[in-house]
This record gives C-alpha cells, structure tokens and sequence, in this order.
C-alpha cells in the first residue's frame, strides 16, 4: 500500500537539503544580523524570494537553467556526467533553493534577538566574525536553529510543484510521497492515497513535536 | 597617554570633544545623557566617529581621514559596561575564560584563577550568569575584561549594583592592579563620590562637550560643595 522506496527516497532528500540549508542558513543569516553593507537589503530579499514564487514557477526556471539547454547546464552536466534536471542531487538543489526562506527566516529571527550587549563584549574580547557565530550566536539561539531544521524539513517533505517540474516521476530518484499521493488520487486508488496522506501527516506532527519539546528539554527561551 | 578628537552627531545629540588623558586613572563626570557611554563606544572600537583621531600610547586606532579603525578585538581595550552582559551559557570561569583564546589551558585556567581572586569572585567560578546577583555578575564582568591583560581599561559606570563599602574596596584593588599592570583607565560616572573616590583627573561632560578637566577637587567643586551641604543638613535634622 505505502511506497517505502519513495518513502525512503523522501526521508534522504529532506535530510540532505536540511543538512545543506542549516550549512547556507547559518552563516547567511549571520551575515544578515551583524552585516552593514548596503547590500544586505536586496541579499535578504532574494532569501525570501522562493516564498512567494509559485513552486511551479520556480521549478520550471531551474529544469530550464539545470538542463542541457543553457550553458551553465551544460557545464554542470559535463562535470557530473548527467543532467542535474531530473536527477536526485537536481531535487536536492531545488530543494534548498525552495526551503530556503523557511531555514533563513527563524535563525534571523534567532540571531536577531540576541543582547547587542553580548554580541559587543565578545568582539571587545576578541572574537572575529567566525568565532563569534559559533560561540555566541549558535549556541544562543540553538531553538530557532531547531525551528529552521525542523521546518526546511517538512518543507522539503512535502514539496510538490518544484519536484513534479524538475524531477518528474522516476522510481527511485525523483519519485518522492507527494509525486506517489498525487498519482494514487490521480488512478482513483483512495485507500493507497489514504495511507500515505498519513504517513505525511505523521512525518509532521513528529517533526512538530520536535520543535516544542526539544526547545522544552534545552532549556527554552530563545535558546 | 590616550589622546582623541571626536566628532559624532546620534540623531539629534552632537559630540564634540578634543582632549589627552595623561594620568592613569581618568573619570568622565556628566549627567545622563551627556554622552559619556558613547565616548567609551568610540575608544573601544564599537562606534566609529563622524570625524575623529584616536590614539593610544602613539599607536593610531581611529583615524576617519585615513579610513582607519583597528578593530574592537584588535585593541587591547577592555569594555566593562554597567550591564554586565555575561555569556548566558557559559558559567562564570568560561566566561572569564572567553578573551583568553590565544593562550594553552593551564595558562587560561592560571589566569582565570588570578582575575576572579583580583574581584572577589573565586566562589562564583563555577556559577552560570543567571544564578549570579547583579553585584557578583559585575564583579565576574570586570574579572573577563580584565583577564586578557589590556592596555586601555574602560568604565561605564562598572560598580552600580555593589554599595558603597564593597565599591570602595573593589575599585582600591583595581587601581592597584592597573598601577602595577601599567594600564590606563577610564571611568565613566554621574556619581560624584564614584569621582572623589577614584581620586583621578576628572573631565567634566555636559551635552557632548568637555566642559573642563583637571583634579576632582577642582572641576568638582560644585559636587563637592552640594554633597557637604547636604551631609549638613542631615546631620542638623537628626
């Protein structure tokens, strides 16, 4: 009843791209928080730019830049040895490119309601922009860190448009639990979509639960 | 010698002062406002003046006509604001610990020992921020500026949360210790007996300009003389 290859293949393209967005997210959002230049206001609102794109939209732009009708397609295909267009590392990109805002947003928000006063003492004492993110800013803030984990997650989970346009349908390395309950209502099979309508429920309330009682058990504030 | 010129306009509060701190121990006197916290700002790196120079012991460390600022970090300053702002995940010992990174363990650890001794602080060592008293939290506070030894130590108004006795003593243990470190200090205060008891050069600060500088007894007179009269009147009321 349940597809567990697309099961699997779900849980593995939401791991890597949580994995990659928190990697982008916290630097970015570091530089977001304690930057000056200029041109933070428009960097920050290409962040936020996949939330209002329709998910279509975007996956239609990125099957068309990832696939082998633009050069930069080209180049990437000739460095992998396929396309990046309906592949699984092209859904992880579009991926992260699509979560981007949901891992961005909570750890600003984080960062941002940190003490200014903490932030000042640490660089009086020495600690560069690095060491202050690690030390300082990370550890503080580890609940919006969480937050953004925990949402680029499901995001990611439950993606549809971007898939459908740059993956497709194929078993195995694009095929993900959205595609398979899109197909089984698609053939009439309710009972199949059923199941794996909540499985996805499921794989939400979980990670939700995550967010609450993992801010619970470290202490809570925003930390 | 700590030598500077600033210009800064915050909205629409203008600073404009130009002066030499010779001695070891100079207190900033002014009221609220009087722009005394955005000077040590300025000196530590945190805020970049409009137009300015600073220079300590002839090392430039602003210069906007040069376009250059060392950074906070990069100083040797040290910042003790009124708001101890300890690290709230890190215990006391860590946090005095955190300016120490270039040293190997047991010379932090060493070191940690010796600042949170100087402040009255070695029971707390273990202590995290949010279980310290705002008197303890500021004495751990100082104990963390003080750790990585610097050449120019800045005040804000450090010993608000202790009275008056274990004020007296901390500061008497602190001048001691900048005197024998050779570091230069900047305390920044509206509590005149803070400036009497410092017993510095003191310059006086009123809406972003120096008004005067000299000894307390000079550039205080006035403080003085309202804080005798009000003893006075105190003594005949009881």
């Amino acid at each position: 009843m349940i597809d567990w290859q697309a099961f699997a293949l779900t849980i593995k393209l939401a791991t890597a791209t949580t994995a990659i967005l928190l990697v982008i997210a916290v630097p970015l959002s570091a530089l977001l928080v304690l930057g000056k230049s200029r041109w933070l206001a428009p960097l920050e609102a290409l962040t936020i730019l996949p939330l209002v794109l329709p998910p279509t939209v975007l996956g239609f732009f990125l099957l068309v830049l990832l696939g082998l009708r633009t050069s930069v397609g080209r180049a990437i295909a000739a460095v992998l040895g396929h396309p990046l267009a309906f592949s699984f590392e092209g859904l992880v990109v579009g991926s992260v490119i699509y979560s981007l805002p949901f891992a961005v947003q909570p750890v600003v928000a984080g960062f941002s309601s940190i003490e200014p006063a903490l932030i000042d003492a640490a660089r009086v004492l020495g600690a560069g922009p690095v060491r202050l993110v690690w030390s300082l800013l990370v550890p503080l803030a580890r609940r919006s860190l969480l937050a953004a984990a925990v949402l680029g997650f499901l995001h990611t989970v439950g993606e549809f448009g971007v898939v459908l346009m740059l993956g497709g349908d194929i078993p195995g390395a694009t095929r993900t639990l959205s595609i398979v309950l899109y197909n089984q209502v698609e053939s009439f099979n309710y009972e199949a979509a059923s199941h794996t309508a909540v499985l996805l429920l499921a794989l939400s309330i979980v990670a939700l639960a995550a967010i609450y009682l993992g801010g619970r058990w470290r202490g809570g504030r925003n930390a | 010698m700590l030598e500077f010129r600033i210009k800064a306009q915050r909205g629409h509060f203008r600073l404009e002062v130009d002066s030499r701190f010779r001695s070891g121990w100079t207190v900033i006197f002014g009221p609220s406002g009087a722009g005394k916290s955005t000077i040590l700002r300025i000196l530590a790196g945190l805020d970049i003046p409009d137009d300015g120079r600073i220079v300590l012991d002839e090392e430039v460390l602003t210069d906007t006509a040069a376009n250059h600022n060392v950074r906070p970090g990069r100083r040797r300053t040290a910042l003790v604001a009124q708001h101890p702002a300890l690290f709230p995940h890190l215990n006391a010992a860590s946090n005095v610990a955190y300016g120490l990174a270039s040293l190997d363990s047991e010379a932090q650890a060493q070191r940690v020992r010796q600042m949170l001794e100087l402040v009255g602080a070695q029971d707390l060592a273990t202590r995290l921020p949010h279980d310290l008293s705002g008197g303890e939290a500021q004495r751990v506070a100082l104990a963390r500026s003080l750790a990585p030894l610097p050449r120019l130590l800045l005040l804000d108004e450090p010993f608000s949360a202790l009275d008056g006795a274990a004020s007296d003593s901390l500061l008497s243990r602190l001048q001691q210790w900048t005197s024998d470190h050779k570091v230069q200090a900047v305390l920044v205060t509206h509590d005149a007996t803070d400036a009497f008891a410092a017993g510095a050069e003191v310059a006086l600060l009123r809406e972003g300009l120096l008004f005067a500088q000299g000894p307390a007894v000079e550039v205080l007179g006035h403080e003085r003389k309202r804080m005798i009269d009000r003893l006075d009147g105190f003594e005949k009321r009881n």
